[in-house]
């Protein structure tokens, strides 16, 4: 029997809200965090929607406490706040009190500013401010979160696409069932940046006028932005410390579905595969789950797939089920971990979330998503899944504990 | 419980590609500038995606295969890659066509193959493994993070066994980026000569290694890899000797049961400093071997280090260009110390099988 692993804390910061309050806030009043882009200059404005977090960076730095610094990017401020959030919801006081590790995810890291020293750089290699370029790689905002929130026993980045931060969460589990670790801050942080907007664009899967998941007519992702973080805590210690406990990680698998560098295997072999794995680790059913939050961005290849992978495992029995993209945007590195809070606030207030903007099922499926707000249930277990280029496939399962 | 080096695959600025040779004729180069030896990529790699692939992509794949082949194994259980800066070629592909053409006429592949799993996954979709798939992208520590999290699944019995690598690769770019922040040295010189120059600065390099981790050892197991462990924004040598110290004792060893110290001394002497601090105390005695005159310096430099322990606790004897000091007498115990920028430190223990 392997070593139970409690989420005692959550935080979150993105489009609809730069707290858990307000985010639940947005989440009963069915508000979308997608809008119009203000963050950057870029030739898509008024072409592409864009879910941005409501607060210019310079606003970001004031709330960590470092206004007027200048070597925070925005991916490592957004980090910050959702991780002190999450420290300070779970009740930590000495956080050094555990051997506690921080597992953070990301995608892009500072490219936000990466991109306004190349500008320079390209036209001459003696130019561009070097304080913009030094922040790029991905563990930069990893170690400042760390130094935030004063984690110090083990400091990691994982990045796997659009994985990443469902799979720190696996690994901070991972890490607290096998003894290393006591507690595991685990979760991710992504800005929005010109570099995928133009990405996603280049393969033609960003949706004109914001996703619409698992719709017949969908056209594609809206990009978002934001960070979200829990903290897993040992068995042992949410004993010792008489805990609140806001739910358990039950259960988790990662499979690559080893088809193509970006698309989806049309019978979501991996997706299968990690699902699966999932509910046998959970020892669930799946007539179990009470609620899936799907991957579903909204591109034509995922939600086929994901779906025909739903529907395999699940058969007969497919529970509710939504992509919350359509409030959130899609928040690449963050997803899993903002997608994974969104799953403790259903089990806690008995919510299925509606899967909005959609209108028509699609053909090749037999399922189709909730599309109003459900109160009052009693969710058990949520299945979340997240899914990565390269194949990368994961899946979580929050149980009410 | 012990976790086994089985097999290993190392593309390098030296001919490692090869493991029936081991360091024979080091290739010294002129400049700051160390990259990889192409091992005849074709090799490898179909010829019709060989054309799409960066050097990282063809570097990781071509030590995967080289490690997967030696272990007599198509299919591993698990991927779980550390990279420091993933896919600079692609990400400065991406980045500079869409700064000149002002976001317009961009293509696909370099943005798809910008993403930090890109070596990993490439791996699978070659060998259609459909196993755990991770990458840890983590500066200094983006290969140790590997390592712990696959002796992790090891141990746990999550996977039978791990394919689990270091590779970094070097722009001219991302060189120029950091010549300026003052990480090379501005003179030319014999990179063999590396640890003789008292210069600021060090030399850039790349590379890919990769191990075969198994829990049973087999007639080809290099070694032990008996335990890693990470340090964060140590306050001082004190505090770093301490955790040495800890680190060993887990495994009843004390520094002078040490018998070979492989440090990540790059010949830059302010990074080089806390190491010569300790080995004149801690280690006093201690036999030495280094290797960033041959790898150069990057942020997967470790598991060119780790390569280094594997092959001499095989092979039994430390090659010349190495050996900083007296030989050993016996080999039973190798440390791998590294730091990154001294905000990151690692140890890597392995022993003979």
């Amino acid at each position: 029997m392997p070593k139970r692993v409690f989420i005692t804390g959550i935080g979150i910061i993105s489009s609809i809200g730069n707290t858990v309050n307000e985010t639940l806030d947005s989440l009963l009043s069915g508000r979308t965090g997608i809008g119009g882009i203000t963050l950057f200059p870029t030739i898509h404005q008024g072409k592409f929607p864009l879910a941005e977090v409501k607060l210019p960076t310079s606003a970001l730095l004031e709330m960590t406490g470092h206004a007027g610094e200048r070597c925070y990017t925005r991916t490592a401020l957004l980090g910050m706040i959702a991780a002190a959030e999450a420290v300070r919801s779970a009740g930590i006081h000495d956080i050094r009190q555990y051997r506690t590790g921080l597992l953070s995810a990301t995608t892009v890291g500072g490219m936000e500013r990466s991109e306004d020293f190349y500008r320079e750089f390209l036209t001459d290699a003696g130019k561009g401010r070097l304080r913009d370029v030094m922040n790029h790689d991905c563990a930069d905002s990893t170690d400042r979160i760390a130094r935030h929130v004063g984690v110090k026993d083990f400091v990691s980045t994982i990045s796997t696409a659009c994985s990443s931060s469902a799979n720190t969460l696996m690994t901070g589990a991972e890490m607290i069932r096998s003894g290393k670790l006591d507690r595991v801050i685990a979760g991710g942080t992504d800005a929005a940046t010109r570099f995928t907007l133009n990405g996603f664009n280049t393969l033609m899967i960003l949706d004109k006028g914001g996703c619409r998941p698992f719709d017949e007519n969908r056209a594609g992702l809206t990009l978002g932005e934001g960070a979200a973080f829990l903290v897993l805590e040992s068995e042992e210690l949410v004993k010792r410390e008489h805990k609140a406990i806001l739910a358990e990680l039950t259960g988790y698998g990662n499979a690559n579905d080893a088809y193509h560098q970006t698309a989806s295997s049309p019978d979501g072999a991996g997706a299968v595969m990690a699902m699966s794995l999932a509910l046998s680790m959970s020892r669930l059913k799946p007539q179990d789950i009470s609620y899936i939050n799907v991957h579903g961005t909204g591109t034509q290849n995922n939600d086929l797939s994901e779906g025909v992978a739903i529907e395999q495992v699940f058969g007969d029995h497919v529970p509710p089920f939504s992509s919350t993209k359509a409030f959130t945007g899609h928040t690449l590195g963050a997803a899993g971990a903002v997608e994974a809070v969104l799953a403790v606030l259903a089990i806690r207030h008995g919510l299925v979330y509606p899967n909005l903007r959609f209108e028509t099922p699609m053909k090749e499926l037999h399922i189709r998503p909730e599309t109003t707000l459900q109160k009052g249930l009693d969710i058990r277990h949520v299945l979340s899944n997240s899914f990565g280029f390269g194949g990368n496939n994961s899946t979580l399962i929050l149980s009410k504990a | 419980m012990s976790t086994y080096i089985n097999a290993i695959g190392n593309i390098s600025p030296q001919k490692t590609a090869d493991n029936h040779h081991f360091l024979e004729e080091p290739v010294s180069y002129e400049g700051s500038q160390l990259r990889s030896i192409d091992p005849g990529y074709k090799e490898f790699i179909p010829p019709d995606l060989i054309r799409r692939m960066s050097r990282i992509i063809r570097m990781g794949i071509a030590a995967s295969k080289i490690c997967l082949k030696e272990a007599g194994c198509a299919v591993p259980d698990a991927i779980i890659t550390g990279t420091g800066l993933g896919c600079l070629e692609d990400t400065e592909k991406f980045l500079g066509t869409l700064i000149r053409n002002n976001e317009e006429f961009l293509t696909p592949t370099s943005f798809i193959q910008s993403t930090h799993n890109t070596v990993g996954g490439q791996i699978a979709l070659l060998l259609k493994c459909h196993g755990f798939n991770f990458a840890y992208v983590h500066r200094g520590i983006s290969f140790e993070s590997a390592l712990i999290h696959a002796m992790m699944r090891i141990e746990n019995g999550d996977s039978k066994n791990v394919l689990t690598g270091g590779v970094d690769e070097l722009t001219t770019p991302s060189f120029e980026i950091m010549q300026r922040m003052g990480f090379w040295k501005r003179k030319p010189m014999p990179s063999l000569q590396l640890f003789h120059d008292t210069t600021r600065g060090t030399i850039a390099g790349e590379g890919a290694a990769f191990f075969f981790l198994e829990k049973e050892k087999t007639a080809n197991s290099y070694a032990v890899l008996k335990g890693v462990e990470t340090l964060f924004d140590p306050a001082g040598s004190e505090e770093i000797s301490a955790w040495i110290s800890r680190f060993l004792a887990q495994y009843g060893l004390k520094p002078a049961d040490i018998s070979l110290l492989i440090p990540g001394m790059n010949g830059d002497p302010k990074q080089d400093r806390i190491y010569h601090e300790l080995i004149d105390t801690r280690f006093a005695g201690i036999p030495l071997a280094c290797y960033k005159h041959l790898c150069g310096e990057y942020m997967t430099a470790s598991a060119f280090g780790t390569w280094l322990g594997a092959m001499i606790l095989k092979y039994g004897s430390v090659p010349d260009v190495v050996a900083m000091n007296e030989p050993p007498r016996s080999l039973d115990h190798i440390l791998v110390w590294n730091h990154y920028r001294q905000t990151h430190h690692s140890l890597i223990l392995l022993s003979r099988v």
